[in-house]
């Protein structure tokens, strides 16, 4: 088990380097972060100045390391936007969407379960289609479409209908202003778009613990433990939906490593201060100090959760450790 | 990979759907003549036996057309599609209203028979303007889904088949596509690159050719190893020829079902670029950005401009899923389907 990891964290660690170079090349190369010195009487003297302070004027793979050097520090510079040090604005913003991604994904996996289980072992049932056709359509559905309709119907036509004073369920931030903590203020926010983010991923989890599901459930063991007399439901709890688990456990990873960076719709929706929006404001406003640490981030949270997936599959399932 | 960003690629290898169809086990039994077999008596066997016992000689393409035609959603799912690029890209020849043409006097009104789907504040014809962004939508989800099949298929057939050191290296640049943030990474270039329809065609493909890839490089590594390969080789096959006769055929299917799932996921993904302001801009429509106008009318009284824009996605993409699902099935009768 050791000499696996070890294998996976060894061939992460080029990735990492390679493509977080990438990415501050391509994002440095898109942005000036002079452009707002250009209108200045001065400009020219200006400019150069400025690219000298920001060490623009060195080849990028010198900037590179200097900036990798910083970054290792926690250095990671200071907003154009805001002026805010951009460490403390990313790690403010990760706060933010680590709750989206906890409720979001708590609620999914245990619906995709519940969905798979049930249509694997009623396969071909009038329940059965009727997930099926719904995961269709939730996957065949803009994310951000799904969170614009659930405003309208859960939030505006219901304050409406009912005559309420304020929305049932909140559309903006994650708490009224001056509210915080746990309560039920943050659970009328967290609903929509946590319900957004479940619709997006349960169709494909649904789906896929699905499959696991009755390819397990035909597997000999299983077929074996029937024949011997062991209760159907601990059949199905016990010796099938266990196996039927491990793929989905590591699709979940690989799906959360993408979520810290895959937010941008729901966030922009909801106005929730998380990463997504964090990215959507700076990339409005061209800060490239931001939208470089930013890409470099969302990218380790990836290679993090691909790392993740592939330990959490050998642990689980001896077969791929050993061959 | 199966779920979970707003950027997502669905792929041949994930979840088996079933919709329509017959389980499968026994269209492959019948195909195969190898049928229901009845007793026959002894007297006509001899001559029953060699009518039944002979199966009717068909073509791959003939089982292909066959198992196609009997997948119900996915023939009405084409039917739909060519209807709607028919009806989007033939849209001046039987539109009644110019897309562009304001009516301030009219202003917003709610559907109705003389505009089928309302019009928003300018009072332009909504009906109209899907119809006609509906040429770009559909255009760049096409574009995508093909050039990004084209340079998929080629390198993963180039790794796949030559192996060692090219097929490390093209691997490796492939994890490196994976692990970056996609919405992020593709509205950034389009930031760089501009907005014309060419660009975003071009920057989508830069971002989706790695999927196909990975699967035509597997499917080529193990058809590879299969022994009508080898038995080609030694009859002195050049490599060429082994591609060309033995290989490409042999992927056909997942690449088509691949490339038919891409247009899906270009779409979608397209009208989320342009939805946040990143992809097309106005005054050229899409989709997506038509639903981006429409945002601002969330909670009032014209939130009926949010409707159509969706619908005419989820009814394409939808039927692009279908046509897919219809199309694996098709090619590959055994694997795919639970």
């Amino acid at each position: 088990m050791l000499t696996y990891i070890t294998r996976r964290v060894l061939y992460s660690i080029p990735v990492i380097f390679v493509a977080s170079f990438l990415l501050f090349a391509f994002v440095r190369a898109t942005f000036d972060p002079t452009a707002h010195l250009r209108a200045s009487r001065t400009a020219a003297e200006a400019i150069k100045s400025e690219r000298k302070r920001l060490n623009l004027d060195k080849p990028t793979v010198v900037q590179y390391s200097d900036w990798l050097k910083k970054f290792v520090r926690g250095d990671w510079g200071t907003s154009e936007r805001t002026h805010e040090r951009v460490f403390a604005m990313i790690r403010r913003s990760l706060w933010v969407t680590t709750q989206l991604i906890f409720w979001g994904v708590l609620v999914s996996a245990l619906l995709a379960i519940a969905m798979g289980v049930y249509s694997a072992v009623r396969q071909y049932s009038a329940l059965d289609y009727t997930l099926t056709g719904l995961s269709f359509v939730a996957l065949a559905m803009p994310p951000f479409w799904f969170g614009l309709i659930a405003i309208q119907f859960l939030s505006a036509d219901l304050k409406n209908v009912f005559h309420l004073q304020e929305p049932l369920f909140y559309s903006i931030g994650l708490h009224k202003p001056g509210v915080t903590g746990l309560n039920v203020d943050y659970l009328r926010h967290l609903a929509l778009p946590v319900m957004t983010l479940t619709v997006q991923i349960v169709a494909g989890w649904g789906r896929y613990q699905r499959a696991a599901m009755l390819d397990v459930m035909s597997a000999d063991y299983v077929r074996t433990a029937r024949a011997k007399g062991v209760p159907r439901r601990r059949v199905i709890f016990k010796h099938a939906l266990r196996n039927a688990l491990i793929p989905l456990v590591t699709v979940m990873a690989l799906d959360i490593g993408v979520l810290f960076g895959g937010l941008i719709i729901t966030e922009t929706i909801f106005s929730i201060p998380g990463m997504g929006r964090l990215f959507f404001d700076s990339l409005l406003r061209g800060d490239a100090t931001v939208l470089v640490s930013w890409t470099v981030v969302t990218a380790l949270f990836i290679v993090l959760f691909n790392l993740l997936a592939d330990v959490a599959y050998g642990w689980l399932d001896p077969r791929i450790r050993f061959s | 990979m199966s779920a979970g960003d707003e950027f997502r690629h669905r792929t041949s290898e994930e979840d088996g759907l079933f919709l329509g169809g017959e389980p499968v086990g026994v269209d492959v039994a019948v195909e195969q003549g190898v049928g229901p077999v009845e007793l026959i008596p002894d007297a006509i066997a001899d001559v029953e036996l060699a009518h039944t016992a002979e199966p009717v000689p068909r073509t791959q393409w003939q089982l292909f057309r066959r198992r196609f035609f009997r997948h119900r959603m996915a023939v009405i799912s084409g039917v739909v599609l060519v209807g709607l690029y028919v009806a989007c890209f033939s849209a001046k020849w039987w539109v009644p209203f110019d897309p562009n043409k304001q009516n301030l006097l009219l202003g917003p009104v709610s559907p109705r028979a003389s505009h089928w789907f309302g019009t928003d504040e300018l009072g332009r014809d909504q009906f109209a303007r899907i119809v006609y962004a509906g040429q770009i939508s559909l255009k760049i989800g096409l574009a995508v889904a093909l050039i990004s099949t084209v340079v998929g298929a080629v390198l993963g057939a180039i790794a796949g088949f030559f192996g060692k050191v090219t097929d490390q290296f093209l691997m490796r640049i492939t994890d490196l596509f994976l692990v970056v943030p996609a919405i992020a990474i593709l509205a950034i270039a389009l930031r760089r690159f501009g907005h014309s329809d060419t660009t975003i065609i071009l920057v989508l493909a830069g971002l989706f050719w790695m999927y196909i890839a990975r699967i035509v490089r597997g499917q080529v590594l193990s058809i590879k190893e299969k022994e009508f390969v080898e038995a080609a080789r030694a009859a002195g096959g050049s490599a060429p020829r082994i591609i060309g006769r033995h290989i490409i055929p042999n992927v056909v299917g997942p690449i088509v079902v691949n490339a038919t799932l891409a247009v899906a996921t270009a779409i979608i993904t397209e009208s989320t670029l342009s939805f946040l302001g990143f992809g097309v801009q106005p005054p050229r429509t899409s989709w997506g950005n038509m639903l981006s106008t429409a945002e601002g009318y969330v909670g009032t009284s014209n939130a009926y401009l949010l409707y159509f824009p969706g619908l005419a996605i989820l009814l394409t993409v939808l039927a692009v899923n279908f046509l897919g699902d219809g199309l694996r099935d098709a090619f590959d009768p055994q694997g795919g389907r639970q």
